[in-house]
């Protein structure tokens, strides 16, 4: 097989000592003419070093504006196994847990119907089938609805939800990161499916300030989950790194960004009113030091890649939010105030991040009806994500000034 | 809601989408406007997005999603090979 191939380029990247993905490609390519076809196509893009790949802007499922994106060969007289070439979004499980009964699905749906070729995931989260025919496109959707699947978000649409894997499996989560994704998976079903804004919309959801995600960096809205109290300290646990020779100055007390641990003894004290919650004393004491009781989440807004206009980080829009008993109306509020005003005054192709830069964040928190605050950072990774007086006023009789 | 029916809205929209085919790409937010220029407060953004489902819904309208998603006539792309 590998011989009429001739991809003597891409089998450069075979020699390593890395899985390759020309490899894995391969490894379809005898029974999948759409494989060796893709094959052959970006050897060719080696060798005259441009792409083949033709946009097909149209190509979908019946009542879904995103979930698909179609594309094309260039060259498909050359390369007939590519002629139609387009892309599957499905809509991962928060958290991305699957059972193994569930990947067999999705594998066994793509083998009959597509290039059995697919990727995990995309840097929505989505899992990403790779590649068939427009006529596959609906019986693919019906196969995979079948079994309770769906199409991921792509277009000018709420982007398929995201999240860290939060209390499954991490005691750091401050809030249940896969049930809000879920949530607002469901909730939002006509701004996945529907393409009704300026531009796509990402939403990811970190259960703490580690933002495994990446939240901050590269969504429109990251959900980072916070706390307001101190952190919890199990100072027993605390002798033992010390006694097991582990260099606590060094690698924390001169590591905290703000210098607000002391040691004396045996004894760690931390000056939470200082504390910007960077977590790294959390990740190298993780059985001394935990995040505090009082959890909620921070919302940060307007984060992006660079495309279009340049990269943009998140700034904290709402600095402390909580969910009681399953009930996400406040946040749902929230997001629809913000969408609202985004799609009222905005401009075709401007994300929310450079949509408050052009209008100010005060015109937008005006729009979106919010009192702008001291806890609003800019770049929290820098700054405290939130500083709240009433827990560090020394028991004094200061109490909460109205915190929501 | 408003005053209008979601079918005279339809109607409305589809005509704009008509008339810019193969011309302008409209987006929904373009119809959310045109409504909202041609009705004021006798339309919500509610209104427009049920008549934009029911286009689509129908079989219509498509989505097209070239340099940012829009709502078009059905046809078949140019770069559409066979
Ligand atoms: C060339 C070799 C390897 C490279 C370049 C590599 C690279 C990476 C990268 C980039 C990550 C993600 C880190 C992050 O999330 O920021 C990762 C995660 C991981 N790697 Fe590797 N890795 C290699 C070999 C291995 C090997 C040999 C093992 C195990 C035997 C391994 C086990 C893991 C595990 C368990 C994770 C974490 C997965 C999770 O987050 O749940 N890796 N690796
Ligand atoms: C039942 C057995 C195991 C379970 C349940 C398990 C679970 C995990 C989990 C959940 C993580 C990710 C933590 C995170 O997301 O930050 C992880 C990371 C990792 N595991 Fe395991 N693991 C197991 C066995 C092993 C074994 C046998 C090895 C090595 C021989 C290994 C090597 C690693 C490494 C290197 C990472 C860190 C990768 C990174 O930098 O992100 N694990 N493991
Ligand atoms: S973001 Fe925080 S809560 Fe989520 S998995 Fe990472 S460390 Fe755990
Ligand atoms: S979380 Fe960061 S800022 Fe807070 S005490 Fe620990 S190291 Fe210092």
């Amino acid at each position: 097989m590998a011989d009429d191939l001739k991809i003597p380029l891409l089998e450069e990247l075979e020699k390593g000592p890395w899985p390759s993905f020309v490899s894995d490609i391969k490894s379809v390519a005898d029974r999948k003419p759409m494989a060796a076809d893709l094959l052959r196509q970006l050897e060719k893009s080696y060798e005259d070093k441009r792409g083949y790949w033709k946009h097909g802007g149209l190509v979908g499922v019946m009542g879904y504006g995103g979930g698909v994106i179609g594309r094309y060969s260039a060259l498909p007289e050359d390369f007939p196994g590519v002629s139609h070439f387009h892309t599957v979004r499905v809509n991962q499980p928060s958290g991305w847990f699957y059972t193994t009964d569930a990947l067999r699905e999705i594998v066994d749906i793509w083998d009959e119907h597509g290039s059995g070729l697919f990727n995990m995931h995309g840097s929505t989260g989505d899992m990403v089938l790779l590649g068939t025919r427009t006529e596959e496109l609906e019986p693919t959707f019906r196969a995979l609805t079948e079994k309770g699947w769906d199409l991921g978000g792509s277009g000018s649409d709420m982007r398929t939800p995201s999240c860290c894997v939060g209390p499954a499996r991490c005691q750091n989560a401050c809030y249940d990161t896969m049930d809000m994704t879920y949530q607002l998976t469901q909730n939002y079903q006509d701004e996945l499916h529907r393409p009704m804004f300026n531009y796509k919309f990402k939403m990811k959801m970190s259960g703490c300030p580690n933002d495994c995600t990446a939240a901050i960096a590269r969504s429109d809205m990251a959900v980072i989950g916070i706390w307001k109290d101190d952190i919890k300290v199990n100072q027993e646990e605390f002798a033992k790194y010390l006694d097991d020779g582990f260099n606590v100055q060094e690698f924390v007390v001169e590591k905290c960004p703000t210098r607000c641990i002391t040691v004396e003894g045996k004894e760690i004290n931390i000056d939470n009113s200082n504390c910007v919650k960077c977590m790294h004393c959390i990740n190298r004491m993780p059985k001394a030091l935990a995040v505090g009781d009082d959890k909620g989440f921070a919302i940060n807004i307007g984060a992006k890649a660079p495309i279009v206009e340049g990269a943009l980080f998140g700034s904290v829009i709402v600095p402390f939010m909580k969910i009681e008993d399953g009930d996400y109306e406040e946040l749902y509020d929230f997001i629809d105030r913000m969408w609202e005003f985004w799609d009222e005054h905005g401009t075709a192709r401007e994300r929310i991040g450079e949509f408050i830069e052009r209008v100010s964040l005060a015109t937008f928190l005006e729009g979106i009806e919010m009192e702008p605050s001291p806890k609003m950072v800019k770049a929290p990774r820098d700054n405290p994500y939130i500083f709240y007086e009433e827990y560090f006023a020394e028991e004094d009789e200061g109490e909460g000034e109205g915190e929501e | 809601m408003g005053d209008i029916s979601t079918e005279q809205l339809a109607e409305e929209c589809l005509a704009i989408v008509t008339e810019n085919a193969g011309k302008k790409k409209i987006k929904a937010g373009d119809l959310q406007k045109a409504m909202a220029a041609k009705y004021g407060d006798q339309v919500d953004r509610k209104d427009v997005k049920a008549a934009i489902k029911e286009l689509i819904d129908s079989g219509k309208c498509v989505y097209g999603y070239f340099g940012g998603s829009s709502i078009e006539l059905p046809h078949v792309e140019g770069s559409a090979n066979d």
